[in-house]
């Protein structure tokens, strides 16, 4: 009896395996024949779609390099960084003065500024973009700059502000005792002590910003102003029949977030498992 | 008088938030409704209030509801797999012995969802590719050459091609939350239903399954918002086609007011979304504020 349980328990955990690495191979091999394609030349991807490239050559890297993807990835890089920056230290601000200092209408203010994630930036798109037309702003970096700042102020403020409600006051207190105004407290004291989560709160943005399309799509067009997202879709209509090297401009565009999300990795799923469900 | 200033002057430290979400995400929010009701030619610039006109041809108009209709089969499909299938799989990986083996699961299953959408669309645009498409040669390859086809370029299969894509995409992400949920479940509890000889199935059901049932409820409706919300994968696989087939509510309204100049129609169904979105976020606030087991 005790035998034949186990012989199941064997036979489960075998079929429990190769269904997990099974699984794993599905999610893998797309992702190395992305990789491996971008090596390729378009007669050998043509010819046989699983060979491997007769020569490893970075061609068509430069090529994608050279047709636009330098300029997507500057204008991804700018945009992530400042819209990061900018997210970060309003959202901060925001989550310091609304748990650390007595402010009129208190619970209406967190409301009003939480309130936002519950909506979609499709449902904003068309008042949006007569507005960027109206300030000037349409097709230009501010207007992605300031849609990814102000649709992520909500979220992140929601993290910082969690974080922050379960911080000792005592410390705050202490300082406040010392004389040091709030604004030194803030950045002295507070803002140290919420590393973890700003940790969290900068990868996600860094995460959402690198792979937003719609304001993207709809809030530029010309190649100067276009990130990766974007300008992968530019690249493809203009070079699709030279399919290597849209693969390499994909590989560009996705290694950065895969490293991000290896070395992040706990302050990933800290942050998403918190902005889920605290 | 002095504290009432000083109070006041502490709205500086929200102040920054609140007229960044005030004027780009409020603002536009009230202009929809007020552009719902007009006739409007952004290029010409000629407006006319029509009324609720916009929302009768809505309801007149097949696209509309094969879009909605789409949205919802998103949903469905969302539910069963990233809902359901990922609260399994992370029970599934949460049961093996070794921590390596665990971190290394939730990581590889987790890459498609760091990698954008646009590059995930992309990339299965080209697996499904007629001619060169990896899909049809290992089809062929197995002897099912007669089941090749077009997948993204008939209507009766280029949808379920969309959402395919999209599972593969994203199951990995729900996965990790759920694996999550259940590490914070206390290791005697476990115990517990191995004394009461509980085998993996049954422990599954009335251990884990009771004790992650508000992170399922949570999982389930930021999944139904987020069916609601495709855009990205379906304007870089299929832009809305073969024949409006792939349209969903998002590219929809991005065709009607951007392509079609048709904006006033294009607000209207953004208030479709409006109030869909809305009413799923009220419900998740509902789960979160009545929740009950909390580890």
């Amino acid at each position: 009896m005790v035998s034949r349980l186990s012989f199941l328990g064997v036979i489960a955990r075998v079929f429990m395996w190769a269904f997990l690495l099974g699984l794993a191979v599905v999610v893998l091999y797309p992702l190395l024949w992305m990789v491996v394609s971008g090596f390729k030349t378009n007669a050998e991807l043509f010819g046989d779609p699983f060979a491997l490239p007769v020569d490893w050559s970075f061609d068509n890297y430069r090529k994608a390099w050279n047709r636009g993807v330098s300029d997507y990835l500057t204008t991804s890089v700018l945009v992530t960084v400042t819209s990061t920056v900018a997210t970060v230290f309003v959202s901060a601000w925001a989550a310091y003065g609304l748990t650390r200092v007595d402010i009129p209408l208190n619970r209406t203010v967190a409301a009003l500024i939480l309130g936002g994630l519950m909506l979609a930036p499709t449902v904003a798109l068309v008042p949006l973009v007569k507005m960027f037309q109206a300030m000037g702003l349409y097709n230009s970096f501010w207007a992605l700059l300031i849609l990814y700042t102000a649709f992520r102020i909500p979220f992140t403020t929601f993290l910082i502000r969690a974080y922050m409600i379960d911080l000792p006051r005592e410390v705050d207190e202490a300082a406040e005792m010392d004389g040091a105004g709030r604004w030194t407290a803030f950045w002295r004291i507070t803002l140290p002590m919420c590393k973890p989560i700003i940790t969290s709160t900068v990868l996600l943005h860094i995460l959402f910003t690198w792979n937003e399309y719609l304001f993207a799509m709809v809030f530029t067009s010309g190649s100067g102003v276009q990130t990766l997202p974007v300008g992968l879709t530019s690249l493809m209509s203009k070079h699709g029949t030279e399919f290597p090297v849209v693969f390499a401009g994909m590989v560009i565009a996705a290694v950065p977030v895969v490293l991000l999300f290896f070395l992040g990795q706990r302050y990933i799923v800290r942050g998403l498992a918190d902005g889920i469900g605290k | 008088m002095r504290a009432i200033v000083r109070r006041t002057l502490g709205l500086a430290w929200v102040l920054p938030a609140l007229v960044l979400v005030g004027v780009f995400v409020y603002l536009p929010l009230v202009q929809n409704f007020q552009f719902s009701t007009l006739e409007w030619d952004i290029y010409s610039g000629s407006q006319e209030y029509v009324g609720l006109d916009n929302y009768r041809r809505l309801l007149d108009d097949p696209v509309f509801w094969s879009s909605f209709g789409n949205n919802l089969l998103y949903a469905v499909v969302s539910i069963a797999f990233q809902v359901f299938g990922a609260l399994v799989l992370a029970a599934l990986i949460e049961s093996v012995r070794s921590e390596r083996w665990r971190r290394s699961l939730r990581a590889v299953y987790f890459i498609p969802s760091a990698i954008s959408l646009t590059v995930a669309g992309l990339l299965f645009y080209f697996l499904y590719e007629p001619s060169l498409g990896p899909l049809n040669h290992l089809l062929r390859a197995v002897g099912l050459g007669e089941l090749a086809q077009a997948w993204l370029g008939q209507e009766s299969t280029a949808m379920s091609a969309i959402i395919a894509m999209s599972q593969w995409q994203g199951f990995g992400y729900s996965t990790l939350l759920f694996a999550v949920a259940i590490q914070r479940i206390p290791g005697e509890v476990y115990g517990a239903a191995a004394i009461d000889g509980v085998g993996p199935v049954g422990r599954f059901v009335h251990v884990t399954f009771p004790l992650v049932r508000e992170m399922t409820g949570l999982m389930a409706i930021v999944t139904v918002s987020g069916s609601f919300q495709v855009f990205n994968e379906v304007m870089v696989m299929t832009a809305g086609g073969p024949n409006n087939s792939t349209q969903v509510l998002g590219t929809w309204l991005y065709r009607s007011g951007f392509v079609r100049n048709d904006f006033g129609y294009a607000a209207a169904i953004a208030t479709v979304l409006f109030v869909i979105t809305l009413g799923i976020a009220l419900a998740q606030l509902w789960v979160t504020r009545s929740r009950r087991v909390e580890w």
